[in-house]
């Protein structure tokens, strides 16, 4: 295994967040609800563990998510990741979990992953782009889910008519390397201005709208420092990120970095190299060598001789004042998503049953599915395909579980359907129940004959017998 | 020639187009500009040699090679010189490649009239191909016309094909390399449609404002500045059409292209196909001359060269080693020498001790000795005595220098000029013996009318200039049109002013090299550029540099911008108008003036009062002369002149605020000259009773929860402030106000 890069990972887990409502409460925080019986923020710390990062702050929003969130990660990764959890108040924004673990922050390089990220890309594949480019900052982009419809995120191209939802506006170089211009949040939906001296720069500028931002970022730490200074912050995609973009061939943040790097090289060991040398240093490809002179230099060098001869000074001055930004495409088999709705989390449930089910670590068996070998199944039930059974559930006779997931120590009637349903744990579900395309929360109760389609149920919630429902989140009163 | 089958195997291939049509081309035999002016006053351009060879030669040349069956040659300026030259060359033959058809027209001023011309004409039957006569190109067309006709039978409003040519990639390059403005488009990269075109590069605008829409349909496109527009499109017949529907369009480019790319009705659209490796160029200023020049004898447009193609009826020049052409009949003395990359005409004559580098000489030239040229396009019949030094110029047909004459670089020397001795010509001078047409006719607007037909030039040039030939030698021109050559014993010929693109750019078109200073120069500016683009109101960067959140003011920040920048604009209209008025225009015109300009731009009453404040304030620092105690005294002078104005337009308490809030805001930034008497002036408003107590009051009190940095004047007007609020006290006014400002006062504290 490669040596720990330097690097230091800041998961951002949230807290209790709204838009998962009714399915987190604050007993079970956004970071550990179950995704594939698996607590969501196991998949990006996985990640992280698989690219040897294994330096991880995690932000919870409040107190008991906090309580809750360290309480777990102490019991799952004790031995195995040096993990710290750091409390936020609520509704600070993304900037001001950063600001909060500002001091703990040491390394050169500082990598910043959502806590709600499923996804099997490489985060040590994009903390070494950053290193090569020896960037300011560098963004994880994937292609955007296609929107609309209940399979969508299967569906890829099929529907010619289903146009990929647009989350965000980049700008790439012709190489698709650096990150030129970028556009997200509500902004997307109005015309975009691009500034030209970036287009004259590159010469060329890809505008793509299919791309989505997944909350990945690699920073270096100074520029981080330096930035989360400023005011009127709220959110790194929306406001930090299209900062640094803008203003990365007038970078006001390169002059003081310079400072700071002297500085941090003074006390530690590790010297921070400044801009030129990693360009040089770094062991680009012909393209992007080609992209580079373009990029940095921006006058050709036999006109820049005469121009460093001439004026020294405002050469100087000149090349201090850029930055890289630079971007990491997602390829196209590989999966990412972000679990930051209900739509989501069933949708990601389903992927991992389905097209991404090799993130989730499980074996399945011929059937298809993963069944733990203390469940115990009556007559006539069958478990189909894509379906995951946690350990002690009991199943009843003449029971159909498809495409579902179905947590630890539930109780299952007798001819009961589950369909395209979450079930967590510890849930009785009564003879003679229907349900389709549901999440159900820990420890509710369904009682017999109940029926539900496409609803949400919050913890602890009692469904009497008989009852319908569709389309409906159900919540404790 | 060797391509020749192309075009005509791509239209027969197409088993829907039964009744074939020739491929036609529509060629522009008239660039309908001036910058090659003097020159273009005596031959048209496309006459114009480029490497000794007319440039309509190549243009031609390149036509019959595609496969173009008929052209149709547009001539308007010097439209005899053309028809003329056409008739006797080989392409008027019936062996050429294509028939020629001339289509002439004396009324045209642009490229949109002369295609409304020939569309009145009803000669075009199918695609054709649209093309200057300055245009070289050695590219195949084959490709591009299939994909535009596969194009058009999927949609019938596909009606253009744009060819576009990677250029160089550093962007100080490929701008002076052909000295044309930098151009951005963005292309759909899988469809190839053009979506966006922007030429000109509006320096004041710092970016591009790419439609909503235009993403909303495309879910990717590129946005290009690396392209050159090659200047030649295949056209549908509708092109014609919608010329003649959009009587407004001039400009194949700023008109027709954008105007078809803003038109969400008609839907037609407008396609690009990129060339790689083939060579295309136009000739379109002086620079792009001495580009292309150096391109052709370097060999990069062959077969499009000077040893292949060459239609003059003298000795054809060879290719030697060095890229040096010669052709066979040159008479060189033994101890010239002759540098690399040169061509040299039939029967030129060269004598001891001279060289020539770099250069393009053409026939029937007589070259003395110890003559240095270098870098120069020396047309034919010229006669250059001993000793002169040419570095990177025109010299035209028939012109004289005399022994050690000098032409400094850039300098154009026009159809027969002659120099006298020892005389220098300083850089960038144009020398022609027909005087600049005067001022009017040079006007910028006319920038697509067509001066060259004659119609404006024909009278001065006859009645002028013979009369002023022979005044010549004495040097006597009427004084506008300064005169150069003075001294001279034998020189003949008017210098223009540069009127068209002024003197500092020069330079950019010239022939010349650029200097080194002017390439520091604007190396320097495209980073100044970028150090005063803050462009703040749509990055959401103060100039401060300070950060504006995006996520919580995104739905304010656009239409904030554009607000704001209307009521900068106002506030100007209001300075310039109350400026007049103080020219001595009566009040309640001023006022009434006022009053529709705040309703055409849609301004608050506040918003107007402020913008007349302003203006009273500008003009007191114009009446003083910037010292303090001047300036106070100004101020009052200028509040007592313009008290009745100010009354009418501050009515209430809102606007005193606002006027309040204005002066603030002034002596903060435009005006800072005004801080330190921020509070006499305040005094002065209230005596004048331009603003009342309540609105201090309330200024103050708006201000109590300001940051310390906004509190400097009410900080300086506190003891205004006491003095004020006892005298409030005292009459018993708005005793609330009062105990309101205490209150805040308390909290200050």
């Amino acid at each position: 295994m490669d040596p720990p890069m330097d690097f230091q990972v800041v998961v951002l887990a949230g807290g209790t967040s709204d838009k998962l409502s009714p399915l987190v409460s604050k007993e079970l925080p956004k970071a550990l609800l179950p995704v594939a019986n698996k607590p969501l923020l196991s998949y990006p710390l996985e990640l992280l563990e698989a690219s040897n990062l294994k330096n991880i702050i995690v932000v919870v929003e409040g107190d008991e998510a906090a309580t809750q969130v360290e309480s777990w990660l102490s019991v799952a990764y004790m031995d195995r990741l040096n993990v710290e959890v750091v409390k936020t108040p609520g509704d600070v924004g993304t900037v001001g979990a950063i600001r909060a673990v500002a001091p703990f922050l040491i390394s050169t390089d500082i990598l910043i992953v959502s806590g709600d990220l499923v996804s099997d890309i490489s985060p040590g594949a994009i903390a070494a782009t950053h290193r090569r480019h020896g960037a300011a900052v560098t963004a994880l982009f994937c292609p955007a889910p296609v929107s609309g419809g209940a399979d969508s995120s299967t569906s890829g191209g099929k529907d010619k008519a289903k146009k990929p939802s647009r989350c965000n506006i980049v700008g790439l170089d012709p190489t698709r390397q650096f990150l030129l211009h970028v556009v997200s949040g509500a902004k997307v939906e109005k015309d975009i201005h691009i500034q030209k001296r970036i287009v004259r720069a590159v010469g060329q500028m890809e505008i793509r709208s299919d791309f989505m931002d997944a909350h990945v970022y690699a920073f270096k730490r100074t520029v981080l420092l330096d930035v989360l200074e400023k005011e009127n912050l709220y959110s790194i995609k929306q406001d930090v990120l299209p900062y640094l973009v803008r203003t990365q061939l007038r970078s006001e943040i390169s002059a003081k970095k310079e400072n700071s790097a002297d500085e941090s090289s003074n006390g530690a060991t590790k010297e921070l190299p400044s801009e030129d040398i990693n360009i040089n240093s770094a062991v680009p490809s012909n393209q992007n060598l080609r992209w580079l002179s373009q990029h940095r230099e921006i006058a050709p060098s036999s006109y820049q001789d005469i121009h460093i001869s001439d004026c020294d000074k405002n050469k100087s001055r000149l090349a201090k004042k850029t930055h890289k930004c630079c971007i990491y495409l997602s390829g196209k088999t590989q999966y990412c998503a972000r679990l930051n709705s209900v739509q989501a989390f069933g949708d990601i449930n389903r992927d991992m049953l389905g097209e991404a089910s090799r993130i989730t670590g499980y074996t399945f068996s011929a059937q298809n599915n993963v069944v733990h070998p203390t469940v115990v199944q009556g007559a006539k039930t069958t478990a189909g395909g894509q379906c995951i059974i946690a350990e002690g559930t009991i199943l009843g006779d003449k029971c159909s579980v498809k495409r579902s997931v179905i947590g630890r120590h539930c109780r299952i009637g007798s001819n009961v359907k589950i369909v395209n349903s979450i079930v967590m744990n510890h849930i009785t579900i009564e003879d003679n129940c229907t349900i389709q395309g549901s999440v159900i929360s820990s420890n509710v109760q369904i009682q017999e004959r109940a029926s539900l389609k496409d609803c949400q149920v919050s913890a602890g919630y009692v469904i009497t017998a008989g009852s319908e429902y569709k389309s409906e989140p159900l919540t404790k009163r | 020639m060797a391509q020749k089958k192309g075009g005509k195997s791509a239209a027969s291939d197409d088993p829907e187009e039964l009744a074939r049509t020739p491929l036609q081309a529509v060629l522009l035999a008239d660039t309908f500009n001036l910058k090659f002016r003097p020159i273009t006053l005596e031959r048209p351009k496309v006459l114009l040699p480029l490497v000794n060879t007319p440039m309509i030669d190549y243009t031609l040349a390149w036509l019959e090679s595609v496969g173009v069956e008929e052209v149709f040659l547009f001539c308007c300026a010097h439209a005899e010189q053309v028809k003329e030259y056409i008739g006797n060359s080989h392409w008027g033959q019936s062996h050429a490649g294509f028939s020629i058809t001339t289509i002439e027209s004396n009324f045209s001023m642009s490229a949109g009239d002369a295609l409304r011309f020939i569309e009145g004409k009803n000669v075009i039957r199918g695609d054709f191909i649209l093309i200057t006569g300055d245009t070289i190109s050695n590219m195949s067309l084959t490709e591009a016309l299939q994909a535009h006709k596969d194009r058009r039978k999927k949609d019938p409003d596909t009606v253009m094909t744009m060819f576009v040519k990677r250029s160089k990639p550093m962007p100080l390059t490929h701008q002076t390399r052909l000295g044309n403005d930098e151009i951005m488009m963005a292309i759909d990269p899988e469809t190839k449609q053009l979506l966006y075109y922007e030429d000109r590069f509006d320096c004041s605008k710092r970016a591009v404002t790419l439609d909503k829409s235009l993403l909303a349909d495309n879910a990717s496109l590129y946005l290009r500045t690396d392209l050159e527009d090659c200047c030649i499109d295949i056209c549908s017949p509708e092109v014609l059409t919608i010329f003649l529907d959009n009587f407004d369009y001039q400009h194949l480019r700023r008109h027709f292209v954008k105007g078809l790319l803003h038109d969400d009705i008609m839907g037609k659209k407008i396609y690009t196909h990129e060339i790689d490796s083939s060579y295309t160029a136009r000739v379109d200023n002086y620079r792009s001359y001495d580009t292309i020049s150096k391109d052709i004898i370097q060999r990069w447009s062959f077969p499009l060269v000077p040893d292949v193609l060459y239609a003059g009826n003298r000795a054809q020049m060879r290719l030697q080693r060095e890229g040096i052409y010669k052709a066979p009949d040159v008479t060189l003395s033994p101890s010239v020498r002759i540098g690399a990359f040169t061509a040299i005409g039939s029967g030129t004559i060269i004598g001891e001790n001279s060289s020539v580098s770099n250069s393009v000489i053409g026939e029937l030239c007589t070259i003395g000795r110890n003559v240095s040229i270098d870098g120069c396009y020396i047309w034919d019949s010229v006669t250059i005595e001993d000793g002169c030094r040419l570095s990177h110029s025109i010299v035209c047909d028939g012109v004289h220098l005399h022994t050690g004459a000098t032409l400094e670089p850039g300098v154009i020397l026009s159809f027969k000029v002659e120099v006298g001795q020892n005389i220098t010509v300083p850089a960038y001078s144009k020398v022609s013996l027909l005087p600049q047409p005067s001022k009017q006719d040079s006007d910028e607007e006319l920038e697509y009318a067509d001066t060259n037909s004659g119609i404006i030039d024909s009278p001065s040039i006859a009645s002028i200039s013979p009369a002023n030939i022979e005044h010549d030698h004495v040097s006597s021109f009427d004084t506008e049109q300064s005169v150069l050559l003075e001294g001279g014993l034998s020189g003949v010929g008017y210098i223009w002013t540069s009127c068209e693109t002024g003197n500092e750019e020069e330079w950019r078109y010239s022939v010349a090299p650029i200097p080194v200073e002017k390439l520091k120069e604007f190396y320097a500016k495209m980073f100044d550029e970028d150090e005063s683009s803050s462009d703040g109101e749509q990055t959401g960067i103060t100039h401060s540099g300070e950060l504006i959140s995006e996520s919580k003011s995104t739905d304010f920040d656009d239409s904030d911008g554009e607000y704001k920048g209307d009521v900068s604009k106002f506030e100007k209209e209001v300075e310039e108008t109350f400026e007049r008025a103080l020219g001595g225009v009566a009040e309640e015109n001023v006022q009434l003036e006022i009053n529709s300009l705040r309703m055409s731009f849609n301004v608050t009453h506040a918003e107007c009062a402020g913008a007349v404040f302003q203006s009273v304030i500008k003009s007191a620092i114009i009446a003083s002369n910037s010292s303090k105690s001047n300036l106070l005294k100004a101020t009052i002078d200028a509040i007592e002149r313009s008290k009745g104005l100010l009354s009418y337009f501050i009515t209430n308490v809102d606007e005193e605020i606002e006027v309040i809030l204005k002066f603030e805001e002034m002596c903060m930034e435009i005006t800072r000259e005004f801080a330190p008497i921020f509070s006499s002036v305040l005094h002065q408003l209230y005596d004048k009773e331009v603003i009342t107590e309540d609105a201090i009051l309330k200024w103050e009190s708006e201000k109590a929860d300001a940051d310390e940095s906004d509190k400097v004047f009410v900080k300086q007007s506190e003891a205004f402030l006491k003095v004020f609020s006892h005298l409030n006290f005292s009459t018993g006014v708005s005793v609330l106000q009062r105990l309101y400002g205490a209150m805040t006062s308390l909290k200050l504290l």
